[in-house]
This record gives C-alpha cells, structure tokens and sequence, in this order.
C-alpha cells in the first residue's frame, strides 16, 4: 500500500466518494478509496460519505471502526504487522512482540516519533506453517525474529 | 425498558407483536399457547405468562439475538436456539428452564458481569435494572473470572463524568479502556463503562426513532455505543434526544438525570402529553408527589411507545420558578400587579364584567378558549360566553391555525377532522406532505411515517424548504416541490390537472362515492391549460418535470396518503387548498381505507377538541351552525338561558372591535395571542383599549402585559380531563399532582361564572362530559368509565359507532356524496417588490413550542435558544450578510431583528424564522391579511426586505420596557 499523508480537501474528498458512489455496495470502496489516497479515513469525510450515500454520520462511523485496517489518523511511513494469532504464539510471537515494542519504545498501533514505523497487530497473516510471521509494508516474513524485521524495515528504507 | 411499575399488561414481550391473523398453537414447559403466526418462542412464553431471561431483546425493536440469555430447548431440535429470533411453529413444544440451559445462563450472565461495575446501591438504576434482574434469574451466585481487562474506573465505584475525572481523580483514567460518562444532553446521560453492549439502544434510535444517530463502534471487546462519530458526544452528534435509546436500556448505561438526581419513581399515572396534536400517551411517574419522569405508554394508541424531546423530557416548566401561583388584579395596565385572594380577585373581575356589560352592553365580551386546555375546561368557557354573557364572542386559537381545515373539510366530505388514525400510516404506499414539518412539528408521527419510508412507501413533498423529512436515512424515491410562499393552491391544482389529463382518474370510486355533476364541472375547469404544470411553473417555482412525475406517483400508489400542516391553512387561500387537497384524495380514490386520507397534522394537542367544542362564534359544539335552532334549543333547555342566534366576533374582529371602543372585556384562557396572533402592534393596540383583560396562565405571558387580572392556571399535570389529538383521539388527561395554584383550570372558570351568578356546581370534569355527550351526537356514548375501558377513543362515538371511529367516511361520506369545489388560484394581496423583495415564511423547531412559554423555561433550550433567520446564500451574499450576523427584518407591518443562518435548504428569495422567543417578535413583522373563509392569518407569506443590523430594533427596546413594567408585581399587603 503506497500512500501519501496530506490534509483532506471537501472537494476532493467528495469527488474520491462520486468516482465510487455508482458502484453496489460502495461505502467499502469508497473508504478504501479515501484510505488510499490520505493514509486514513479523516473525521471530515464521515459526513460527507453519509450524505452522498443517505446514510448517517454514525453508521458510517461504526463500519470505519470495524475494521481495523481503516485508520483515524495517518500511520508511519511503513507499518509493520506482527501476527498474533494461536500458531504464531505457539513459535513465540509473544516474546517477538514484546522486544519489538519494547526496542520502539511503542504500545500496538502506536509509531516511531520520527514518522518511519507503525506498529500494528494482526492475527493470521496465513503463514501459520513458519510462525511467527510478520509482514513490512506489503512484504510478508516467515520465521520471523529481530533481525529478519530490522533487515526487511531497513530494505524497505525505515 | 425503564419501566420497572409492571402490570402484567404492559410487561415487556421481548420481540413486537406480528400482524399476522393466522395463529399457531405450541406447548411452553407444558403450557398450551396459541399465538398469531410469526410471534417469536419468547413472546409466546411470556403470553404464557413464563418470563425467560433476556437482556438485548425488548418489544419496541426487533429480535437481534446478541445477549445468548434467551436460550430454550425445543422437542426434536438440536441445541439450544435463542427464543427471541425463533418463530413459533405449530406442535412444537419448547422447555425454558432445564440444567443444561440454567448452566448456560448463568455462564453467559458471569461473562456480563466480569466486565461491569458492581456499584450497584449507588447506581441510578439500583432497583430498574435488567443485568440486576436477570443476575437474580439465572441465580448468579459468583463470578470466576480473575479481575481483568473491563472499562470502568479501576480506582472508583460506579463512574465519573469527564468533568469530575478531570478535577477529583486524574489517575482514574489510566485504565485506556475506560471512556467517561457523557454527560452532554441535558436529560440523559451515557455512561459506557455500564455498557452491555446489548444495541437495544442503536436499534430503538434506527427502528423507533429514525435518527440513526447511534452505533456500535470498534469490534470485540473494544465495542462500545456511540453518538455520530468518534468526536461528538451526545449533545453533538445527530441526536434529537427523543429518549427512545433510553427507554431501550436495560441498564444505567443511558439514564435520565431526573432519576440519577431524585431516585426510582415509585407509582405511575397515566395522562396525555400537553404539546403537539400526536396525543402520546405517558406515564407520569412519580414519588409521592413529585414527578421523576415521563416514559412512553406502549400501549398508547397515538405513539405506540414513542416519545419526543418535549413530551419525554421538557415538563420541567410545570414547576419552574416563573410559574404564577396568587390571582393578581390592577386597575389598569399601567399600575403594577397586586397579589390577592382568590375571592377578591373574583369579585374584582365580576364588579369589571358586570360594569362593563351594564354600560357597553352584553356583546362588549368576550372569550378566548385554549387549544392547550382541556375539553371540559374549552366548552365551560364557551359555555360562560353563551350561557353568561349571553353572546356568541368565543373563539379560539385555531382560528390562527386550523380554522381552514374545518371549513374546507366540512365543506368537501362533511366533516372538519382528519380521515384516519395515525396507525394508518403503517399501510400507506405514498405518503405526500404538503406544508408540513413533522420531524420538528409532530416528531412522534414523523418517526412512524419514517419507519414506513424505510420499509419502502414513496414521499412527496410540498414545501418551500428542504424539511428533513426529505433527508429520511434509507428512504426510498421521494420528490420535493420546492414551491413558492402563497403559491399551494397552483401546485395542489397543477397535480390534480396532470391526474385528470392523463386520465388518473379513479372513476369507479368518483362515480360511486362522489357527486358526478359537480366532478364533471370541476374536470372542465382543472383539465384548462392554465393549471398545467408548464403553465405554472414560473409562478410556483416547481419544475413541471417533477410535479408530473409527483402527480403520477401518487394516482399510481395503491394507497396514497395525505399530510398536510400549517402551511397549508395559514395563507390567504387556505381554505381552498384544504379543498384543493380533498378534491386530490377524492381523483384518486384515497379515502376510507387504511393507509389513504387527509391529514391534518394539527398543532396543538387539544385544538380538534377546542374546535370540537364549540369555541368558534359561529358554531356550537359538534360544528353546530347557533343559526340552527334545533341546537340552540338542546341548549337553552339545559342551560336555561336564551342563547343569541347571531354569530359572534372572531379575535381579530374583537380586536377591531376594541380599537373602535365597542369590545370592552377579554377572558383569554391559555392563549398569548400578543406573541402568536399576526400583526403584534394591532393586536396589542387591541387589548390596550380594553377595560378589562382577564388572563388565566400558568406564567405571566406577553398578552398578560395588557391586562387587569391574572388568573393563575393549572398545567396538565394537575388536572382531570380529556385532550382531543388530530386523529381525533379523546385521551384521558389524569391528576398527577394537586394544582399548585389551588385550583384546576375548569375550577377557575366556574368560579368566575358563579361570581356572576351562574350557579354552575359541577364537582368533576367527568360531569362535564356527561353534559357534551349529552348534547352533542358525535360525542354521545363518551363516558369517561369507556375511556377507562379502552385508554381511548375516536370521534364519532355513539350508536352507530359505540367504540368510536378509527376511520372516517368508509362507505360514503359523512355529508353524502363527495363534493368537487372548483379551486381557482388567486395571488395574496401580499405581494414582493422593490421594497420588500424576499418572502418570509414561518414554521417551528423541534425543540421548541409554539411561543415557547413552557419549552423555554425547560433546557430545551439548549438546542434552540433564539429565532434564527435562514436565508439563501445567494440573498445573503447580496447583502452582505454572514453566518450569525445580525440581521434587520423589515416588512410593511413592522420591523425586527434576529440572527441570521445561510443555508440551501430555502430557495433563493425565501427566508424563513421561527417565532418560539418573544424577543424576537417575528409577528411584528407578519400582516394581517387572512384566509378569505375563515380569518385564518396568512403568516406564511410577508414580503420582507433583510439587511444587517447591529442592535434591537426600535419597537424591540420599546416593547421589552413596556414588559418590564408591565410585569411588576407588588409584594402581598401584610
């Protein structure tokens, strides 16, 4: 997922939800849209979304909060996704977890002050085989361990 | 549900009861069942009278299946189903309580209390809770869970609101989970950490109210309520505080502060809400005499369980320190007030009459009855004009709002009332709504048209402004007219001309129901190329496209409903758009059936009854002509007095009258006809040049500034009775509390007759309705041991109809045959120009009433707390207004200012304001033309100019100093 952090214009914000609006079923679509284009969904959309769509600021609200992939506010520059779901905890995705946080100094969602990594929990990234996984912006990691994540964060330029 | 005073009837069933006519029969725990088809598992247990544990289903909203409590075992099915989203099916046999399912019950209940705060003796709900009830059911006798993971305050019992965190206990908030109380709206507050997460309360807001304001935010464990998103609050978001959420609560998680502050009620009275022209049915609950608060009756037949922000919340003006307690008299408006005894203030006032009736002659008074007021107390004030001052001077405040509606109705079907019940609307296809705003006027009836625009009925609307109902959430097609002021009977003809042409007609129901003739004569005239829409469309505004489409939408609906307002009745043709409209329902066939008709959303929540009763000076009660001297005779015998055979003075009359000195004396019972009737400075120039006013109100109001006595009045609170709502409902009004005046209001008026001699003796108001059933036939079985019987019932109520009358003119017309009245458009006098280029138009707020003399002195006025004057962005542009800016607002009858607010939701060359604050005065600036049959005021229509302003206007300092003298009282004589 490449996107740009940049303030929400009205205008373009309505026009990301007109390019989507005809489509069936179109709030997914046009929340990934929004989410493409700003790195989040900003609060000021949630109106503008409900009216275009007749729906109301709440419900859109409510699916925004669902998934956890829609974010309120901007992530770091990359986000790294550390699995915790059973077999990863079983291979010690727990201890993983903790030295990762710990050495950002950061809770989960939380990112690196200088902007670079945000770090977020996710449970199964389907690589149950070679736990604990984890993924760096869309690249996914086996076996995972502290230095298999500062090697692909420093590839990928954090 | 908040509502722990249960008689067996009004227990809460869980899921709502299905319209199904077919039944199924099954055995619960043995006990044999017959229910209507579709009924769930647990609403038949509890038709059974077997209660089963549930905590996310309730009767007002649909089954959701959340709360795992609800669990049952049914004879040759696997598991355990829940019971509020199974349906019954024949033979089947289902147990509620066996070990397997009490080992799951108390499993989930363990699960819900591991993650709330066990404050319960210090919880507003101690005693009107579910989780504490259900905890008692299922025998919870312990949690096993470790303390852990919850979201409330580790470090407090119960929680704290934002404030109190902030200043009392800073580290209380170190649980992140932890959200505080939001206590923003003035009524209620919310309290997440008591959340169970059951969304009875998101459901009530989507499936009763309609908002949809409310919902579940995050998933999982994170889940909690929310009001809009995650930046608002309560007060913030799109909430209108209708307190159907917390209604819907099992828990104190949405809790009215009245209860938080004053404790459980302990008894309930039944009575009728005092507002708008719905009627809901509450129930007034109390300890020993003091309200705590008003909750929805579910079986009220008007709202079906719902509330509005006035009715559920805004009753605390009943008890507001304003409120007028002593009889006060002057001798003239000049002096200051002098409190007296009851017995001097009438003696005062019945020396004033008796002078006045000796030198002016008995027709120099007059009365005013109120549309706020009771039935009985409207006809013994109608009854003290013709049975005591022996004249026909009584009239009413519909005569500024629905006055037109009975005329143009009796002259049309043969009655002057709505055609259906409010339920009706649940069977409507279309519904079109013409000069009405029930989401602000009538929010009850709103919600429930709401629901049936949800499930897929079709809206049209007529009306200057964008009104939300035409932003309903989930609403299927809808259409708005967006007319021109003054311009309904064009639009209203244009649709009738576009069904006539295109051959929409329902001819069977024309030629069987109506009068042939006069339909014939009257497709000549409406099929005339100048009622096209093409040809009116530059007048009106309204594209020819859409009426057409509008038009064609509403010949095609199986059953197309009309409701219609004020901005209907309030111009000077208002009387021929009511007929207009009736010739509309008449073309397509929609009366006398449900989900059809006419409707007129009426104002007041007794203005049918006052018309009912006779306040108008041409009619007896029953819209009796005092012409007729049958009726007059039905009277006379029982009253032993002549009774005059020449109609009486309407109010503008009288006051015309009293400005050319023949109009001497005014009895004005719950009116303030200084701030709602049009032309402020006729008016008071009216009441001035009067010897004696009497105002009998529970506050010294504007009107009051003008007059010579003050009779304190009783609220609804305080009184027996009946109200009368728009379906013509009679609901039973019952004593909450004793006057707090001494004296309820039809007590004050029979005193003042007895002061001048009547010799009335009537020791109950149900003696009253013994004397309207008496005399008058569309009333003639009301009693009130019937209304006792059923809650409520529908005018006509008599022989032929012992149980009242849902639905009007099913098999013919109450006159005979349906008469067609040619409808021709006349422009109003009252016309724009250079001058006066704009059109103003008025309406009202949800939040607000009326002239606001109760909503005002309650805190709602948290939402609404001045007029606001909404004008286009294009006129506020030109004239360099902006947002909040005030505003000067000019009209050839006088001037005010306000605020303005810019908005699309008026066309270019409209402005619209609300007259809710005296301050504001938006009758200074109205007119006194008028309805050509009736007098109804035209305030719909003023030509106004709008240009900023940076202070009061003159006649603003002018008239608040009068008020500031006029409202001194002297401190009683020791």
């Amino acid at each position: 997922m490449s996107h740009q952090a940049t303030t929400a214009e009205p205008g373009e914000i309505r026009a990301i939800i007109e390019a989507e609006r005809h489509r069936e079923g179109p709030l997914l679509p046009i929340l990934h849209a929004l989410q493409s284009r700003f790195g989040h969904i900003p609060e000021a959309a949630l109106p503008l979304i409900a009216d275009a769509l007749r729906l109301t600021k709440a419900e859109v609200h409510g699916v925004v909060s669902f998934y956890h992939d829609f974010r309120e506010a901007p992530a770091g520059r990359l986000t790294l996704k550390l699995c915790r779901a059973e077999a990863c905890q079983a291979t010690g995705a727990n201890a993983l977890a903790a030295s990762v946080l710990d050495r950002f100094g950061l809770d989960w969602h939380g990112t690196t002050p200088d902007g670079a990594v945000t770090v977020e929990p996710v449970y199964c990234l389907g690589l149950c085989a070679c736990g604990p996984a984890a993924m760096v912006g869309e690249r996914l990691i086996g076996r995972a361990d502290a230095a298999r994540i500062d090697a692909a964060l420093a590839e990928a330029g954090a | 549900m908040k509502d722990f005073i249960l008689p067996p009837k009004d227990w809460d069933m869980g899921t709502p009861l299905p319209r199904a006519t077919e039944t199924v029969s099954l055995k619960i725990d043995g006990f044999d069942v017959t229910v209507p088809a579709g009924t769930s598992v647990m609403r038949a247990a509890m038709e059974a009278g077997i209660k089963i544990p549930k905590l996310c289903a309730t009767d007002s909203v649909e089954a959701f299946g959340s709360c795992r409590l609800c669990l049952v075992e049914i004879e040759g099915r696997r598991g355990t189903p829940a019971s509020c989203t199974t349906p019954v099916t024949e033979g089947m046999a289902v147990k509620t309580q066996t070990p397997r399912l009490a080992k799951l019950r108390k499993g989930v209940m363990e699960l819900y209390i591991s993650d709330h705060p066990l404050d319960c003796l210090t919880c507003a709900a101690n005693g009107d809770c579910e989780l504490q009830d259900m905890a008692g059911m299922t025998g919870l006798r312990q949690v096993r869970y470790t303390p852990g993971d919850n979201h409330y305050a580790p470090t407090t019992a119960g929680s704290l609101s934002l404030n109190d965190i902030r200043a009392k206990a800073p580290d209380a908030a170190t649980n992140a989970r932890y959200i505080p109380k939001d206590d923003s709206n003035p009524y209620f507050t919310y309290d997440p950490a008591k959340c169970i997460v059951c969304s009875r309360c998101v459901r009530a807001c989507e499936e009763v109210q309609g908002t949809f304001a409310l919902t579940i935010e995050g998933r999982g464990f994170d889940s909690r309520v929310s009001f809009g998103a995650k930046s608002d609050d309560a007060m913030h978001s799109d909430c209108v505080s209708c307190g159907a959420c917390v209604q819907a609560c099992p828990t104190a998680t949405l809790q009215e502060k009245s209860v938080a502050e004053l404790g459980t009620p302990d008894r309930a009275v039944l009575t009728t809400c005092a507002y708008c022209g719905v009627g809901c049915s509450f129930k007034a609950e109390l300890n020993g005499d003091k309200l705590v608060r008003m909750t929805p009756y579910k079986h009220g037949k008007a709202n079906r369980g719902h509330s509005c922000v006035k009715g559920r919340f805004a009753y605390g003006y009943a008890e507001h320190p304003d409120r007028v307690l002593n009889p006060m008299i002057r001798d003239s408006i000049d002096q200051p007030w002098r409190e007296v005894s009851w017995d001097e203030a009438m003696q005062f006032t019945a020396a004033r009459l008796t002078k006045i009736r000796q030198d002016h002659g008995r027709k120099a008074l007059g009365v005013i009855t109120s549309s706020r007021c009771t039935n009985e107390e409207t006809y013994l004030v109608q009854k003290l004009a013709r049975a005591v001052f022996l004249n026909n001077n009584t009239d009413t405040c519909a005569r500024v709002c629905h006055s037109p509606t009975g005329y143009g109705l009796g002259q049309t079907f043969g009655t002057s009332a709505g055609t259906q019940d409010f339920d009706s609307v649940e069977q409507t296809d279309l519904a079109v709504v013409i000069g009405a705003n029930p989401t602000d006027g009538h929010p009850v009836f709103a919600s429930r048209l709401r629901k049936r625009l949800r499930q897929g009925a079709k809206l049209i609307v007529l009306d200057p402004r964008r009104i939300d109902l035409l932003e309903t959430p989930h609403m299927g097609d809808s259409w708005h007219l967006p007319l021109r002021p003054g311009t309904n009977v064009a639009v209203v003809s244009a649709l009738a001309h576009v069904i006539v042409t295109e051959g929409l007609v329902d001819m069977d129901f024309i030629r069987t129901r109506c009068d042939t003739d006069e339909f014939a004569h009257y497709a000549e005239f409406i099929s005339a190329p100048r009622h096209s829409p093409e040809a009116t469309e530059l007048l009106t505004g309204v594209p020819a496209a859409t009426l057409r489409a509008a038009a064609r939408a509403y010949a095609a609906a199986p059953n197309g409903a009309i409701y219609y307002g004020l901005g209907v009745t309030e111009h000077s043709q208002g009387s021929t758009t009511v007929m207009a409209i009736a010739n509309l329902a008449m073309l397509t066939g929609n009366i006398g059936r449900p989900g059809t008709g006419v409707n007129p959303l009426r104002g007041q929540n007794n203005v049918q009854g006052s018309c009912d009763m006779g306040s108008f000076p041409h009619e007896l009660p029953g819209y009796r002509h005092v012409k007729d001297a049958e009726t007059r005779a039905i009277f006379e015998s029982l009253w032993k007095v002549k009774i005059d055979p020449e109609p009486g003075l309407r109010i503008p009359n009288m006051l015309d009258a009293a400005v050319e000195g023949t109009f001497k004396a005014l009895y004005v019972q719950g009116e303030d006809i200084l701030q709602s009737d049009p032309d402020t400075h006729h008016v008071a120039a009216g009441l001035a040049a009067m010897d004696c006013v009497i105002v009998h109100d529970l506050f010294l109001n504007e009107t009051a500034n003008y007059a010579h006595v003050f009779l304190p009045g009783s609220s609804f609170l305080e009184k027996e009775g009946t109200f009368t709502n728009a379906e013509r409902r009679i609901n039973r009004v019952r004593e909450v509390m004793k006057p707090k005046n001494g004296y309820a209001d039809w007590e004050v008026t029979q005193l003042l007759a007895n002061a001048l001699g009547a010799g009335w003796h009537y020791t109950h108001p149900a003696q009253i309705m013994e004397e309207i059933a008496a005399t008058t036939p569309s009333f003639a079985n009301v009693t009130y041991d019937l209304l006792e019987e059923k809650g409520s019932v529908q005018w006509p109520c008599n022989d032929a109809a012992p149980e009242g009358t849902p639905l009007m003119h099913v098999d013919g017309f109450v006159r005979g045959k349906g008469r067609f009245i040619v409808t021709e458009y006349v422009a109003t006098d009252e016309k724009t120009g250079p001058r006066f280029p704009l059109l103003l138009t008025t309406g009202r707020i949800l939040s607000q009433y009326n002239v606001g003399a109760q909503t005002r002195r309650t805190e709602n006025n948290a939402w609404h707390d001045e007029d606001l004057l909404e004008i286009h962005p294009f006129d506020a542009e030109n004239r360099g207004v902006r947002e909040g800016d005030w505003i000067r607002l000019a009209s050839r009858s006088g001037e005010t200012t306000l605020r303005a607010t810019i908005t699309d939701r008026v066309s270019p060359g409209v402005v619209y304001t609300t007259f809710h604050h005296p301050d504001t005065q938006a009758n200074v600036v109205t007119t006194d033309y008028s309805d050509w049959a009736t007098n109804c005021p035209e305030y719909k229509v003023t030509a106004v100019q709008v240009a900023p302003s940076n202070g009061p206007s003159d006649w603003q300092r002018d008239y608040a100093a009068q008020a500031d003298r006029a409202r001194r009282i002297l401190p009683a004589a020791e």
